[in-house]
């Protein structure tokens, strides 16, 4: 294992952070995985609900094939081993948004096996996470407990809808880390659509397992803290969780192998008063249920219509348009931002493209509140911008203004540089008119800079300013070398 | 007896049944009985065999991922001994 | 009695067909006979009403021409099967007065055909139970007495409901469920047959649940070819159940030709348990010298695990239904019994819902179930599950069948083994290995015990190939020539 710089320094002396995930991402299907009942987020309560998913007596579940073949795409999005048998079994517990009494889950031979994916760390390092198993599974329902002084509503719109369980091995030793591997899990899942990764709606949520040790020890007992359904939580919880452990330990005490929940007003975690007895989830497989085979011609089907994933578009982005690492990791880290990035590129220079992108593009989308699909400014229009720049029509100063208007009125960049006028003046003649109006003007400023060649930066701003910023800046800083005699 | 009553009493909690303490003797009694008596399986060899999956030969059959639905709140909700507008009803849980 | 009742299904068919009787007055007979057999306590859910609606709509049919299978033909269903707006409780007080807003697809089918619904038949809650004495309507009461006895008796379990009604002409047959001799053993105790189909045959959507893996919907009449006859119907694949195989379902009754010559019988040398009776020895040899004069070739089998089938069952079976039977929790329908917290209104719920053999039952499975035990306890089983479904392969390289006693006894009293599990048990030895495998069987009256009781063959045939054993079974039925009828004792009350 290499050397972990990520140690967190505790009273007496330093620990390590050690984390495994479990996401669990809502398949992108239009029915629920044993039922035909619909998957649609939002609708009012129980009205999306079959008898199967109320489980009423005599029901039966039948697999959603379409949820299988998401599974196996997304298998082979992450690079693991898929089995071509697996089955399902029953996770037996009760609880009163689980209508059967057990939850359809795949326990000992689950659809996807062993597998790894590389994940973007800040300064464009990478690191592998390993990914031990992604099964198939069924939602359960819903119970909302702030609706009534002495009573829990259930509605079971969710019960049934397909999850996968994405599984990693405990490889990540930071936030940061266990940050980047669910963004990365997200954009996978993104690229190939085989979920939507929408974290507010609770079609992808994790629960995080963490636990402390010295460096070097064995594993320390872990707490799995659940359901946390925000990077920035996933982020605030660990912290949060990691330092509750040293605390106990350093403190003389052990840490207990319990659930945990995130309260993400207080920032803290605490443990689940339901989780609190010992459970048995008494798994077995559904004899409802036929061990669930699949041909090596669908994988491979599967394998062959695979799109192309984050990490090739990334090396092809560093090959292609000669980005680097870490603006490439920024643009492939939403499907959408790569597509935009490259649709940018295609008119104009792509390394200009890429960092008008993730600057001032997402800079601005920021900002508005906006996403690529309802930026003001298209692909095209980006580009022609770009172009403007590469033409020396514009400054990059002056074209950061006009980015501005853009944004505001969606007006194409010529139209707003004619409309206001704010071509760029390449002209050396008027150029050198303005410089010897402000030497002329300003001769204590001119004896100065001679002793202090840093001041030059004062007449480059009295030519700009003159000009309305529209003087070309390399022409400026020539030809006021050249009149000073720097 | 391969249970006792105190087995029992975990294994009723976990079938969510509840048993009154005179009720564990009697049903530690009847079950260790059944349970005495399934111990013969273990004079078969199995070893090299594997558990039955299926008694039918035959592969499990997938549907396409077509919505089939009407709305039937009513039809859930209706043979529930209590229900509150469209919900389902519990005593509150504590999570 | 009326003479309309006495028909067999067939019969009534072909008289129905022939318009010398209608549906309604076939119905009206049943219903009068049913109302008279109180005592039986075989139907919990009387749906006479729906019943005359039912056989005026196919006395219209007949008359148009567009009479199904079995039109017009009243029949008992089980409590196990869902039936729309008729309350179905599996005679579980935990189902209270579910009513369901759906149609199990097996009566679906039969209601498709032109059958008529009398009503839902009792029979062991949750179909666990051999005697029909775990009902939460009370037990159900044998038709037959034994000689010189008032003894009330019990009319085998689970399906008591079905097979009292078929015996006592309260309805032309009656749907049943066998997990593990549910149909066959209660038919045996009636002199009626029973059929439980191959796993897979009948789509088991819409039949409350006990062990899934074991599970099968099947007939009880009062001959051979009405059961072929029903199960054409209740049979063929369903897309809503995923174990329901899909083949063409063939036309049973056609199967019935009366000629055995050169099958070949295996009679399985470990059915001969120890102290099985003389009465029950006889009844089994009969049976052999029966097929063998029709031309059948008698061979002697092994089926080394038969031993093993009970108790691997005891373990197979609860585990299954502790996980089926967790939906009855008080939250979405049935019984509901309030506590101050979720989980006290679980337990206070279940614990009044189920009674004393299920609760047993789903404490077994659960036990079986917990860490620690599963590979002791389930596992173990359904290995041996897998050499038990080995050994009837084996056989079935040298025979077409096999041929074994239904049951080691006659019916029993009321009372005589509810208090005692694992005797009560020991009546599903020669059923159990059958549904373990997967198998259809089914039970033929074949004689009297010396008490004046009946008692059944059972016929174990080949996965899917209920023709066979169809075949088989109307020779060894027209063989045996099993005609006696219990007295009408129940009309007098």
């Amino acid at each position: 294992m290499s050397e972990n710089k990520n140690l967190v320094e505790g009273a007496t002396g330093s620990w390590e952070i050690v984390l495994g995930l479990e996401i669990h991402a809502q398949v992108l299907s239009d029915a629920k995985l044993f039922s035909s009942a619909p998957t649609k987020f939002g609708a009012e309560q129980n009205t999306q609900v079959s008898l199967v998913d109320a489980a009423m007596p005599g029901m039966l579940p039948v697999i959603n094939e379409e949820c299988v073949r998401k599974a196996v795409r997304t298998g082979l999005g992450i690079k693991s081993k898929i089995n071509l048998r697996s089955v399902f079994d029953r996770k037996n517990y009760f609880y009163p948004d689980l209508p059967q009494g057990y939850q359809i889950s795949q326990f000992k031979y689950p659809i996807v096996g062993e597998g790894e994916i590389e994940i973007d760390l800040k300064g464009g390092a990478t690191k592998r996470i390993g990914i031990e198993r992604l099964h198939l599974e069924q939602d359960a329902g819903k119970s909302i407990h702030d609706q009534h002084p002495s009573l829990s509503y259930v509605d079971l719109n969710r019960s049934g809808v397909a999850l996968m369980e994405i599984v990693s091995k405990p490889d990540m030793r930071s936030s940061e880390e266990a940050q980047a591997y669910v963004k990365k899990v997200r954009a996978i899942l993104r690229y190939l659509g085989t979920c939507d990764g929408n974290m507010e709606e609770g079609s992808l949520r994790a629960d995080v397992n963490v636990s402390v040790r010295r460096p070097g020890e064995p594993l320390g007992t872990r707490c799995e803290i659940k359901n946390v359904n925000s990077i920035r939580f996933i982020g605030q919880a660990i912290e949060h969780e990691a330092r509750r452990q040293i605390d106990v330990l350093e403190d003389g005490g052990s840490v207990r192998l319990e659930t945990r929940l995130f309260d993400p007003k207080k920032g803290v975690t605490r443990a689940m008063r339901s989780k609190e007895e010992a459970h048995d989830y008494r798994y077995f497989p559904d004899p409802d249920l036929l061990p669930l085979v699949i041909s090596q011609e669908m994988v491979d089907a599967l394998a062959a219509d695979l799109p192309e994933l984050p990490d090739e578009k990334k090396a092809r982005f560093v090959r292609e348009y000669g980005l680097s690492p870490y603006d490439a990791g920024v643009l492939v880290s939403e499907k959408v931002s790569a597509a935009f990035f490259e649709s940018v590129a295609s008119e104009c220079d792509p390394k200009l493209a890429a960092n008008w992108v993730t600057g001032e593009f997402f800079g601005a989308l920021r900002k508005a509140g906006a996403t690529i699909e309802t930026s003001p400014v298209s692909a095209k229009q980006l580009g022609e911008l770009i172009n403007l720049i590469s033409d020396d029509t514009l400054s990059g100063r002056i074209a950061k203004d006009v980015f501005e208007i853009m944004f505001e009125t969606s007006d194409d960049a010529a139209k707003i540089v004619e409309e206001r006028g704010l071509r760029q003046v390449t002209d050396l003649g008027a150029i050198e008119k303005v410089i010897d109006e402000i030497i002329a003007a300003n001769p204590d400023k001119v004896e100065q800079v001679k002793a202090k060649p840093k001041l030059m930066g004062w007449f480059v701003g009295q030519v700009m300013k003159a000009t309305g910023g529209k003087a070309n800046p390399s022409s400026v800083n020539g030809l006021l070398s050249k009149k000073l005699g720097l | 007896m391969s249970v006792d009553e105190n087995t029992v009493r975990g294994i009723a909690r976990l079938a969510r049944i509840a048993v009154s303490e005179e009720e564990l003797a009697p049903l530690a009694k009847d079950m260790s009985a059944i349970l005495d008596w399934v111990e013969q399986l273990g004079e078969v060899e199995t070893d090299n065999v594997a558990p039955l999956t299926s008694v039918v030969e035959m592969e499990m059959k997938m549907r396409e991922d077509i919505v089939q639905h009407e709305n039937i709140q009513r039809e859930v909700t209706q043979n529930a001994a209590v229900s509150e507008d469209g919900f389902f009803t519990v005593p509150k849980v504590i999570e | 009695m009326s003479d309309l009742t006495k028909l067999t299904l067939s019969d009534a068919r072909a008289k129905l067909m022939s318009k010398e009787i209608s549906a309604v007055e076939l119905t009206q007979a049943h219903v009068e006979a049913v109302e008279a057999a109180v005592p039986l306590n075989a139907y919990v859910t009387p749906t006479f009403e729906k019943a005359l609606d039912m056989a005026k709509a196919s006395d219209e049919r007949i008359a148009k021409g567009e009479a199904g299978s079995l039109e017009g033909l009243p029949l008992g269903i089980k409590d196990l099967f869902c039936t729309e707006g008729v309350r179905t409780t599996a005679c579980s007080n935990i189902l209270d007065e579910f009513t369901p807003t759906y149609e199990s697809t097996v009566t679906s089918n039969l209601w498709r055909d032109g059958a008529v619904m009398l009503g839902k038949l009792n029979n062991d809650e949750f179909a666990m139970g051999s005697s029909n004495e775990t009902s939460r309507f009370g037990p159900c009461i044998n038709p037959w007495k034994a000689s010189g006895s008032d003894a009330d008796l019990v009319p085998g379990g689970s399906s008591g409901g079905s097979s009292t009604a078929v015996a006592a002409h309260l309805a032309l047959g009656a749907t049943a469920t066998d997990t593990g001799g549910s149909i066959r053993q209660p038919a045996s105790f009636t002199g009626t047959v029973g059929l439980k189909p191959t796993y897979g045959r009948c789509s088991r959507w819409g039949i409350t649940a006990f062990a899934s893996s074991l599970d099968q919907a099947g007939p009880i009449t009062r001959s051979v070819r009405d059961a072929a006859i029903m199960l054409t119907s209740m049979s063929g694949h369903d897309a809503k159940d995923t174990t329901s195989v899909d083949i063409a379902v063939p036309d049973f009754e056609a199967a019935l030709t009366g000629d055995i010559r050169g099958l070949k019988v295996g009679i399985p040398k470990e059915y001969r348990i120890e102290g099985m009776s003389t009465e029950i020895e006889k009844l089994w040899s009969d049976g052999i010298d029966w097929l063998k004069s029709a031309g059948a070739e008698i061979v002697n089998v092994s089926l080394p695990h038969t031993k093993y089938a009970l108790p691997a069952y005891y373990i197979v079976a609860p585990a299954e239904a502790s996980s089926n039977l967790a939906r009855y929790d008080g939250v979405r329908y049935g019984l509901r019994v309030t506590g101050d917290n979720i989980t006290e209104m679980y337990e206070k719920t279940r614990a009044a819902g189920f009674g004393d053999e299920v609760r047993r039952r789903i404490l077994i499975g659960t036990y079986v179930l917990s860490a620690g035990y599963y590979d002791a306890y389930y596992i173990k089983a359904q290995k041996v599950r897998t050499l038990i479904a080995q050994d009837f392969a084996e056989a079935y390289k040298q025979v077409d069948v096999l041929l074994t006693p239904t049951t080691p006894t006659a019916a029993f009293a009321i009372g005589e083994k509810i208090d005692d599990p694992l005797s009560m048990y020991l009546n599903d030895v020669f059923t159990v290995p059958v549904n373990l495998a997967g198998l259809p069987g089914i039970s033929i009256p074949a004689g009297l015990s010396s008490e004046g009781l009946p008692l059944g063959l059972q016929l174990i045939g080949r996965t899917f190939d209920e023709e066979t054993l169809l075949r088989v079974a109307g020779v060894l039925e027209e063989a045996a020539g099993f005609n006696a009828e219990p007295s009408t004792w129940w009309r007098n009350k």
